[in-house]
């Protein structure tokens, strides 16, 4: 079949719109079926998408243009290069994923919950297909709606409060966005005299890469730095993240594996497609500041993550840790590092689905995330501990695994820039294997504990349908570990598009001393931080009773 | 249909039975060795194939070397990222070959004893499955020509140790030593990840990027190329790798705990094949540790001080499996100080020797153990020779060959590592060395007069219960002891010109120039002679100590074990033998420094994002708040406030506007 003729991207964005539609209509018995079907619809024809792609040739394909709001030149526009076919694939992937997944946890105001997520995935394909900015930006804000209502109407005991910051937080970023959308889109117009192609990205990136031409330095500066508030905080990078947690905490299981999967590569999809195209001066003023912040939340998150007593937080805590790994390898502007940063994007988003998923098997039995209560697992329910600690090596990096690859890449890249860098980010391999194997270790080995025991036959090993949710996850992790050359081959056109719009392909150099002194500097501010803490006498020791087992000897 | 041709499945087949087995394994029950087993027996077939084609100059020349010759067999390609392509693809030159029969036969015949060993395991299958896989990472590693594909199959023998160290998961004790082997092994991999990343970068600048091993070397060393990372660098960053696999100081603190897996496990990974690694990746780039001799320095002093810590630590302790444990870091010790001095071939031929013969001793104390009822405690043992005849003629024999007792193999590989020191003017190197040598003998003594000789200590229900283990057990213990005995004869004679240097002549052949090393003629009667007769003195004077202190049964000579003396002679070096006792106190250090000031500081970063992070974004949204709780008093809803508001505002406005304008 072919996809050449047929508006195959506009399919794909409103094909769950309309399974949404047939949802609200259908009878409630229909809902979990005519759910499932539009989300394997969607996924089906995002996988002709990804057959009928031409990886080898440059810009954008399938693009479809319709005129909008012509006064302003707006349209609707969309079209697919290599990274946004790979992340529409995840999306969708994960979507029917996520929605078989919630058949059995969610029980009331089943019609409403699949509508929600029928319309978040509208909005996220939306996001990654847009080629007007500001259609990208109406389909980033339509994300958050759905995401609004699936953790504060079926999340956790503390939903309001942990929805409420993450819209709110997400808000401040993406109306600062949309300024800086403005302000281009004002700035465009007044260096080419019409409206024609203000909000069209390809338009742009011509302008700003324009030799003559490009955006002044302040416009750069301010738009990449509204760019940069709306991206970070969706990543999220550090000291941004503090949402993540909340929010994964108390969203419902799929919430939290859309989330990790998909939301969060919205700000690495960004980055990439916009920030770095559009505003390449300022991206590379800003790069050092951008690169040590990664740093700080790969180490950091890693950390912290040592210490969570919650299954979920400390999935969340090393998701930040993981992410860093992106924002590392987009701004060291090499081929390497932009790989890496894709295939990472594209690998946490399975793997970190898939932990969190397994996190939501547990809680379904035991309604509990504490990791002290638990123990012993592999010896009751052997086939959920194997695929658990299948997940567990993949995302602590075990090579021939996809999470390898990617983080090998981003450290090269950054390696080729700055050693000194590469060797902090490189630490990232201790401590991951810290908290993942304290995890896994904990629950997954020792005697049954008394807290599972007590829950008798409920503490059943995992069910044919939640194997059939990871196991599209599991077959990706492998093929994508030991052939990462598809995943690669397919991307080569936007990481060439990216590297040369940053650098015009060369690498810049960041001293490692500057990366050391930066780096020292801001942890010499947390430390301090922290002594001031503890000698005002506030604890701060936590749960350092969890650690006792947690850190590398006993 | 040549030998070559089947290279490959000497990986597909332990792969396949790992798959197999951990699909469909627990279904097979008690059946479930037969896939893994026939699976290594035919690599083993195959490894000898091209061992001995390798070995004897049968096989082809390696293209691009006069005198090397071997397979060189290109598989597929794994990553196609820009320059950063890696190729995944077997080669075998001789290095490979002695590591291969090393491998091979040692994992054969542990595959065999498992059989026996673990036939009541409820776990079984797991425990084949697991085996399986670390056959396939560890024969990954020794041939692949790739380094990012050593790396690969470097952190798959850390995953199948972690696996099989914590196989007997129920047992707390047993899960945190397999956390810790992997995280320390994971310390000395970040240093092992970036000097890959060092070599690329390296071989990048000189316009020829590359991650296959001879290729960078050669770009790396070739004359006129500047290196943006130093290869002191580099040197130390491969060999930290080799630290944490090969559990050298300050990283040996996991592989003690590692032996809370199950004993064929101990043999195989912890003794003869994984922690070999270290060694032989730091002989495979002997050229770039040999253009680096400050590296060189630093890996045998590391080397020679591990041999002696852990030769201390093993004096004192009690548990079988411990003591073995020890000296397998003091003979790992022994190999990086031969590497560290020049002396690459005599690295190889302990590395191979001690395989054999520290695997033998393995899987003996896993038949004592199996004999006294899963006790380890030696205390708890005894005159164990008079009811076990060939677990303890075996382990006797290993005893003998580990104590440097000329004819048998240690002897000829540790003289050999002690003599190059000696005479590459490494002096210091040979004098730690020739200690060693002694509390060698002594520890090794001690544990087969504590084991074997004298009375029994336990309980008496478990003497009368002690038996023999089954022929599938004590058969693999018989053909370890052959080459424990013959295998320093067999590669270490003629003395000065053995045929083991014949094999890895062209091996070394770069690094040994570099170091350009004045090879002294042998002399039996004048230097070599000298240094063999201290050394076997040395030997001789510990084991007689140990004979004295626990006492002998030893073909006509009998002697009673006098604890009373031991203990008196404790009590007169309390500091020594209390460190020794425990361990110079790392693990306690260890756990101050992560996890004690460590957890604190992570507890810290987590109250800090609590209340600082998080807390000033909380303190935002509450300003926020109650700034709009303010601001509502201004909605009166009285029409006049607001008409007043904008008149106020409309005059405001043009007032700036005529301001403005007027400038």
């Amino acid at each position: 079949m072919s996809v050449g003729d047929v508006p195959i991207l506009s399919i794909i964005i409103f094909l769950p719109l309309v399974g949404a539609l047939v949802v609200a209509i259908l009878p409630s018995a229909y809902t979990r079926p005519a759910a499932l079907a539009f989300a394997l619809l969607t996924w089906v024809a995002s996988l002709l998408l990804l057959l009928g792609y031409l990886p080898g040739r440059p810009g954008f394909q399938y693009e479809e243009v319709a005129s909008w709001i012509p006064l302003f030149g707006i349209q609707y526009k969309v079209g697919v290069d290599g990274l946004s076919a790979a992340m529409v694939v995840l999306t969708t992937t994960l979507t029917w994923i996520c929605i078989l997944a919630s058949f059995k946890p969610i029980q009331n105001r089943i019609k409403e919950y699949m509508i929600a997520f029928l319309v978040l995935e509208v909005g996220m394909v939306g996001v990654f297909l847009a080629l007007d900015l500001f259609l990208f930006y109406i389909f980033w804000e339509i994300v958050l709606v759905p995401m609004y209502l699936i953790i504060g109407i079926w999340g956790g005991a503390n939903r309001i409060y942990a929805t409420v910051k993450f819209v709110l937080y997400t808000l401040v970023g993406s109306l600062l966005m949309l300024v800086a959308i403005l302000a281009t889109a004002f700035a465009f117009q007044s260096a080419t005299g019409s409206w024609d192609g203000a909000f069209d990205f390809v338009r742009l990136r011509e302008f700003a890469a324009s030799p003559t031409g490009g955006f002044s330095d302040v416009l750069q500066l301010g738009a990449f730095l509204a760019f940069f508030l709306a991206f970070a905080i969706k990543v999220p990078m550090f000291p941004f993240h503090t949402w993540l947690p909340d929010a994964h905490t108390e969203a419902p299981t799929a919430g939290s594996v859309i989330l990790a999967g998909v939301l969060l590569k919205l700000g690495g999809y960004g980055f990439i497609r916009f920030a770095l195209p559009l505003f390449p001066d300022a991206a590379q003023t800003l790069a050092p500041a951008i690169i040590v912040l990664s740093l700080i939340a790969i180490i950091y998150g890693a950390i912290v993550a040592l210490v969570q007593p919650d299954l979920k937080r400390l999935v969340a805590y090393s998701s930040v840790s993981h992410m860093g790994f992106v924002t590392l390898g987009i701004f060291v502007f090499n081929e390497q590092g932009t790989q890496g940063a894709i295939l990472q994007m594209v690998n946490h988003g399975l793997i970190t689905g898939a932990l969190f998923l397994l996190v939501g098997v547990i809680y379904e039995r035991t309604h509990d995330r504490t990791i002290a209560k638990m123990s012993g697992l592999a010896g009751r329910t052997p086939v959920y501990a194997a695929i658990f600690g299948f997940f567990v090596f993949a995302s602590g990096g075990l090579p021939g695994l996809s999470g390898f690859v990617g983080e090998f890449l981003a450290l090269v890249g950054t390696f080729a820039v700055s050693p000194a860098a590469a060797a902090i980010a490189a630490l990232v391999m201790i401590l991951g294997a810290g908290y993942l194997l304290y995890m896994f270790g904990r629950i997954v080995f020792g005697e049954l504990s008394d807290f599972l025991a007590g829950l008798g036959d409920h503490l059943t090993d995992i069910e044919p349908v939640e194997i059939l949710t990871l196991v599209p996850l599991a077959t990706l992790v492998v093929i994508f570990g030991v052939q990462p050359g598809l995943l690669l081959e397919l991307v080569q056109g936007t990481v060439d598009a990216t590297v040369e719009a940053a650098a015009g392909g060369t690498a810049i150099a960041i001293g490692g001393e500057v990366i050391a002194l930066i780096g020292g500097l801001v942890l010499l501010g947390v430390l301090a931080r922290i002594g001031w803490a503890l000698v005002h006498g506030e604890s701060a020791t936590g749960p350092a009773s969890a650690t006792a087992e947690g850190g590398a000897a006993h | 249909m040549s030998l070559e041709t089947l290279a490959p499945l000497l990986l597909i087949l332990p792969l396949a039975g790992f798959l197999v087995t951990a699909l469909i394994g627990r279904r097979l029950g008690k059946q479930a060795h037969w896939i893994p087993v026939l699976g290594v027996f035919v690599v083993w077939l195959i490894a000898m194939g091209l061992v001995v084609n390798v070995l004897t100059g049968a096989a082809p020349l390696i293209e691009g070397s006069e005198e090397t010759h071997g397979y060189a067999i290109a598989l597929f390609q794994w990553i196609p990222a820009g320059e950063f392509v890696v190729d995944v693809g077997i080669y075998i030159d001789a290095l490979t070959a002695c590591l291969l029969i090393v491998v091979t036969t040692i994992g054969l015949l542990v595959h065999v004893y498992s059989i026996g060993y673990m036939s009541h395991d409820p776990g079984y299958w797991r425990f084949f499955a697991y085996l399986n896989l670390f056959m396939f990472s560890m024969l990954l590693l020794v041939l692949s020509d790739s380094w990012l594909v050593v790396f690969v199959a470097w952190e798959l023998v850390g995953l199948s140790s972690y696996l099989l160290i914590g196989f007997w998961y129920r047992k707390r004790s047993a899960a945190l030593a397999a956390k810790k082997a992997f995280i320390v092994n994971r310390v000395g991999d970040v240093g092992f990840a970036l000097g890959i990343m060092a070599i690329f970068i390296n071989t990048g600048a000189a316009g020829e990027a590359t991650l296959d091993i001879r290729q960078s070397i050669e770009i790396l060393l070739h004359e006129g190329n500047a290196n943006p990372i130093p290869l002191f660098v580099v040197a130390l960053l491969v060999f930290a790798g080799a630290m944490g696999k090969s559990a050298q100081f300050p990283l040996h603190v996991w592989l003690p705990d590692a032996m809370e897996g199950p004993t064929p496990v101990s043999a195989l990974i912890h003794a003869a094949t994984m922690v070999n690694a270290g060694v032989y990746l730091v002989a495979r780039a002997n050229p770039l540790f040999a253009s680096a001799p400050d590296a060189m320095v630093i890996v045998a002093a590391v080397g020679i001080f591990t041999a002696i810590l852990a030769a201390s630590i093993a004096m004192t302790q009690t548990d079988i499996k411990r003591v073995l444990a020890y000296s397998t870091l003091s003979q790992l010790g022994y190999m990086f100080a031969a590497l560290g001095v020049g002396a690459f071939t005599a690295a190889i031929f302990h590395l191979m020797t001690h395989g054999f013969f520290k695997g033998l001793l393995f899987l003996g104390s896993g038949s004592v153990i199996h004999a006294v009822h899963e006790e380890q405690d030696m205390r708890f043992m005894g005159g164990l020779s008079k009811k076990i005849k060939i677990t303890y003629v075996t382990m006797l024999i290993g005893s003998v060959a580990i104590a440097g007792i000329p004819p048998l193999a240690g002897f000829f590989s540790k003289d050999e590592i002690l003599g190059e020191a000696f005479k590459l003017h490494f002096e210091w190197v040979w004098a730690i060395g020739f200690v060693v040598a002694g509390l060698t003998a002594f520890y090794m003594f001690r544990l087969m007069g504590l084991t074997f000789w004298g009375e029994f200590r336990g309980p008496k229900a478990v003497w009368d219960k002690v038996h023999e283990s089954p022929w599938v057990m004590t058969v693999p213990l018989i053909l370890l002891a052959i080459p424990s005995v013959l295998l320093g004869m067999a590669l270490g004679l003629p003395l000065g010109d053995s045929t083991i240097h014949h094999w890895l002549e062209p091996v070394f052949a770069e690094g040994v120039e570099l170091l350009g090393h004045e090879e002294a003629a042998y002399t039996l009667f004048g230097i070599d002679g000298m240094l063999i007769l201290t050394s076997v003195g040395i030997a001789a004077i510990g084991i007689a100590i140990a004979w004295a202190l626990f006492g002998t049964d030893l073909a006509g000579l009998h002697l009673p074990a006098r604890p009373e003396r031991v203990r008196e002679l404790s009590a007169r070096i309390p500091f020594l033998y209390r460190a020794s006792l425990n361990k110079w106190w790392f693990d306690e250090l260890n756990h101050v420094l992560f996890i004690v000031i460590g957890g604190r500081l992570a507890a810290a970063m987590w109250w800090f994002d609590r209340n600082v992070v998080d807390g000033t974004v909380n303190a935002i949204g509450r300003t926020t708040m109650e700034a709009g709780v303010g601001l509502r008093q201004v909605q009166t809803g009285r029409v006049q406030n607001y008409a007043l508001g904008i008149a106020i505002g409309l005059i405001v406005m043009a007032g700036s506007y005529l301001l403005l304008a007027g400038n």
